[in-house]
């Protein structure tokens, strides 16, 4: 097969360089031509050509690169002629070649206006590296300058002007604002106030009549009479097709020019192609590389047999213009009938941010920053991907106020069809592969798949990408539950639920090897009680549960067991006291008031649990979890019905909320608490979950903990009533349940997060995972289903005989057991 | 003159298998001893051991949570998870620490019996 080539810019280029990669089985003789002097170069940082980069740092591969492809590069010698009939073409230097196919990559020429005059001395285009170096070679002539044109080219042109040390130099637009393609009024204004504080004067509305002087220009005369005295022109009012070629060679063009082509690309000769700015698909000239590359590949993929379509490209795009971030992305301006714009505009720092978001809040349609682009990339993504957006969408512009540093759901959310690099067509999934099969530097993800390597635009978010799949990796080699497992907590209790497995034995048959261990047991015991709540004793689940949950009590020093029965909200009645100082009295239990608001007592032997629990029962209480990864306390503060600050009844909502997540268990131990005002005596902001009473209902704060790392709860919700606060903390603690790893709480489990709080709140107050309906009915099975585990005890014969030391003499207490006495009550004795 | 030692096994009842519960332990009296028996009723294996923890001197290796390593049967200490194998009694997780004393088991009618040495010392004639 012998492909010929007119055009050797970055679209020709690229297409080379898939054909190639594509046809590796297949011998492709490949001929290319060339009007400029020199191979393709990276024409959209021709501006860094001024920075001191040479043509050579341009190149987007060498001569060398040609030849050892294969291909037959003639430069410097444009196609004069098409003959379709014979399908040849032949060359300014007379040189004919044939081919199978033609590829048309002619790109597209400076739209110069109809105005006399331009023929004049420093008049320029700003297109080719020639155009630089004329440019270059005149400036020394001129004192001040102008650009007609104030899109990308023109602002990028007035760029090279102030390189060339031309101070005075404006930018004249004929429309209203700069970018007209691009920005709104709005940010059109602040990019102007920015760039006059970089001496670049812009014009607006000015319609150009005439370009003056005698020989070499000297100024401009506008429509309204006004002249702009300048020594030097750079025209950059727009692109034209390059279509003059393929126009007489008989070829379809649109009425105001480009090439034809189909979703193939193919022109209206099957055997001849076109791409890039020369060619008109849908009515569109895409003025862009990205879409270019996109239909590089398009082409190639076709000839060489491949199913592939171009469908239009996504137009959005970042720059940094003369040292300012401009971007424009998805639909940037709104139809107020169907979205709201969220506008955020600095003055001061000269920024100018817009977003336009659906009528219902849900997605974002697109926008626009100025000043500060640092968003683009996660805002792009966000639009494309239809991600949903967080409760307060303005946080997208202006960050998360309320501490946490992610806004959005970061890449981990992307799907991985996503388009990361858009200019090479990199997918989020292609990128991962590459760090999986090993590729784990910026340096070789960018060698190995090419993504960030054009623009450059996308390469934070490479980054990100690799750091998240290795953690991804690292993590799920360690999370691995244990030599008895290959899973994680969260795949384990999904296939166990997935299969309503009961008992640990039965997990293990199915997914385990060995006996299990001291470390998978509890993990399968939890996930069980956590799944179903079944009594934690039965189906021979009592030897999968950790020491403590076997015996329903915490052991401690010497081998003796503490009792700690439920005073939910540390609300409890004398009587019930009195209880509690009879029992402790008639077992000799040390007591102690616990940080729980609860009492404990110690040195209970194991055989006198059974007997203790039942007095206990008797007197109206219940387990109190003490010993288990579960819910244990929820403080109160005394409230409204005594104390003079109280906005709402803390101890009547702590109540409710410890009666109804008693018994929970979760991967660790949940506390929580609840406080009637501000002052926040319950210290619920500690806790992994707290309420706060304040005046139109409560504020919910998640993910705090005391201990060792002390961490302040974040507020999730505020201003709820107490029905939706039980629904957001169902939601939030099943989810955490559902997700967290083993021995985890709650604010490590938020720490590791992707998204962080962002996303927990998306999760849970706005159901972007669509799962909130589902959290909820698992925690009302889950509440529905309770039974306090120390009366089945009590009431189950064959259960409390395990509740003694010695097997073959259970009457007998371990005489081993020894304490002290210190301050009226006893003590263990220390160890050795 | 010369030393020989004679050790002879002497087996004593325990309990019945049905007192052990499945893939857990118990705690055996033996004299002024405490024994820790464990059944692993997947394979079927009975092992026993000396109930005292040699890490923290704690009575409490019965109520340890059983399992195994690399198909090696185990036990952890309740109190701070030290391991012992159950074949040699000795600790997984610390080479410097002590072994555990282990005793053969055998199952007659379903009756669990725990042989214990009785070292004799016979001093050569």
């Amino acid at each position: 097969m012998k492909i010929v080539v007119i055009g050797n810019g970055m679209v020709g280029y690229k297409f080379c360089e898939k054909i190639l990669s594509k046809s590796a089985d297949t011998p492709i003789e490949l001929v290319v031509f060339g009007e400029e002097p020199r191979p393709a170069y990276d024409r959209v940082h021709l501006t860094s050509w001024f920075d001191g980069k040479t043509a050579d740092d341009l190149l987007l591969a060498t001569a060398d690169w040609y030849v050892e492809q294969g291909i037959r590069l003639h430069l410097g010698d444009p196609v004069l002629q098409i003959d379709r009939t014979q399908k040849t073409v032949q060359s300014y230097k007379g040189i004919v070649e044939n081919y199978d196919y033609l590829v048309i990559a002619t790109g597209s020429a400076a739209f110069v206006p109809p105005v006399p005059g331009m023929d004049k001395k420093g008049v320029f285009i700003y297109r080719t590296i020639e155009d630089l170096e004329m440019m270059k070679d005149y400036a020394p002539n001129a004192r001040s300058g102008a650009v007609i044109g104030g899109g990308l080219l023109g602002l990028e042109a007035a760029k090279a002007l102030l390189d060339l040390g031309i101070n005075n130099t404006h930018v004249v637009e004929f429309s209203s604002r700069l970018m007209p393609r691009q920005i709104d009024e709005q940010g059109s204004t602040i990019l102007q106030n920015k760039l006059a504080g970089l001496g670049l004067k812009v014009l607006t509305g000015k319609n150009t009549r005439e370009v003056l002087g005698d020989d070499a220009i000297t100024g401009l005369q506008f429509s309204d009479d006004t002249i702009l005295e300048t020594d030097i022109l750079v025209v950059s009012a727009g692109i034209k097709p390059r279509d003059e070629l393929a126009r007489a060679a008989g070829l379809t063009v649109g009425p105001r020019g480009g090439i034809v082509v189909n979703e193939q690309m193919q022109t209206s000769d099957s055997f001849i192609y076109s791409i890039g700015e020369c060619a008109l698909y849908n009515n569109m000239i895409y003025g862009l590389v990205a879409p270019g590359y996109e239909m590089a590949e398009v082409a190639a993929s076709h000839i060489t047999g491949e199913a592939k379509a171009f469908i239009g490209f996504d137009m959005s795009t970042k720059l940094k213009l003369i040292g300012v971030d401009v971007a424009s992305f998805g639909d940037p301006f709104s139809d107020p009938e169907n979205c709201h714009s969220i506008v955020f505009e600095d003055k001061f720092k000269g920024t100018y941010k817009r977003i336009n978001i659906t009528t219902d809040g849900q997605f974002l349609l697109g926008g626009i920053l100025i000043g500060d682009a640092a968003a683009y990339n996660m805002l792009l993504q966000t639009t494309k991907n239809k991600l949903p957006l967080p409760a307060n969408p303005e946080d997208l512009l202006l960050g998360n106020r309320s501490g946490s540093a992610d806004t959005g759901a970061g890449v981990t959310a992307l799907p991985d069809e996503a388009m990361i690099c858009s200019c090479e067509s990199v997918s989020k999934g292609t990128i991962c592969q590459a760090v999986t099969d090993g590729f784990e530097t910026l340096d070789e993800v960018k060698k190995c798949t090419k993504a960030g390597t054009c623009c450059g635009g996308c390469t934070p978010m490479v980054k990100d990408l690799i750091t998240a799949t290795m953690k991804a990796q690292g993590k799920y080699i360690r999370n691995v539950v244990c030599e008895h497992f290959p899973y994680s907590r969260q795949e384990m209790l999904d296939l166990i639920k997935v299969k309503s497995l009961r008992s640990f034995d039965e997990v293990l048959d199915h997914y385990g090897d060995g006996e299990g261990c001291e470390v998978c047991k509890p993990v399968v015991a939890s996930i069980l009680a956590s799944l179903w709540n079944d009594m934690i004793l039965d189906k021979g689940n009592d030897t999968a549960q950790d020491s403590n949950d076997r015996y329903l009590a915490n052991i401690q020093k010497g081998g003796t067991y503490s009792v700690v029965p439920r005073i939910p909200g540390g609300e409890i009645t004398p009587e019930k006291l009195v209880v509690i100082g009879q029992i402790g009295t008639k077992y000799n239990l040390y007591t102690k008031i616990t940080g729980g608001q609860r009492i404990d007592l110690f040195g209970a032997h194991l055989s006198d649990l059974p007997n203790i629990w039942e007095e206990l029962i008797a007197a109206g209480f219940e387990s109190g979890h003490a010993y288990g990864k579960a819910l244990r306390t929820v403080k109160s503060c005394v409230g409204s019905t005594w104390c003079r600050f109280g906005l709402h009844d803390s101890v009547s909502f702590a109540i409710r909320i410890e009666e109804r997540y008693r018994g929970l268990r979760a991967p660790h131990k949940i506390k929580s608490a609840v406080s009637g005002c501000i002052r926040e005596c319950a210290e619920a902001q500690s806790k992994d979950f707290g309420i706060i009473a304040t005046e139109k209902g409560w504020n919910l704060y998640v993910c705090g903990n005391g201990g060792s790392k002390p961490q302040h709860a974040q507020l999730l919700a505020s201003d709820i009533d107490s029905e939706t606060c039980i629904k957001y903390i169902d939601r939030f603690l099943m989810f955490y349940i559902k997700t967290a790893d083993p021995l985890t709480r709650t604010a490590t489990w938020l720490n590791k997060l992707d998204g962080g709080m962002d996303y927990l709140r998306n999760v849970v107050v706005n159901d972007s995972l669509g799962i909130a309906a589902q959290l909820e009915t698992e925690m009302q099975f889950l509440v529905d289903n309770y039974k306090c585990e120390w009366r089945e005890v009590v009431e189950n014969p064959e259960l409390r005989k395990r509740f003694s030391h010695f097997v073959n003499a259970p009457a007998d207490k371990d005489p081993t057991v020894k304490f002290e006495s210190m301050r009226a009550q006893k003590r263990a004795a220390e160890w050795k | 003159m010369s030393t020989t030692h004679t050790t002879t096994i002497s087996w004593f009842l325990a309990c019945k298998t049905s007192d052990v519960p499945t893939n857990g332990g118990v705690c055996v009296k033996y004299k002024e001893e405490q024994i820790a028996l464990f059944f692993f009723a997947r394979r079927n294996e009975w092992y026993a051991t000396q109930n005292l923890c040699p890490h923290r001197q704690q009575m409490a290796l019965s109520r340890g949570m059983t399992g195994t390593v690399k198909d090696e049967p185990k036990v952890a200490c309740p109190f701070h998870k030290k391991t012992f194998s159950l074949k040699d009694g000795r600790c997984l997780s610390d080479e410097h620490e002590c072994s555990l004393t282990t005793y053969p088991v055998k199952i007659v009618d379903d009756m669990v019996y725990i042989g214990v040495t009785a070292e004799m010392e016979m001093a050569g004639a």
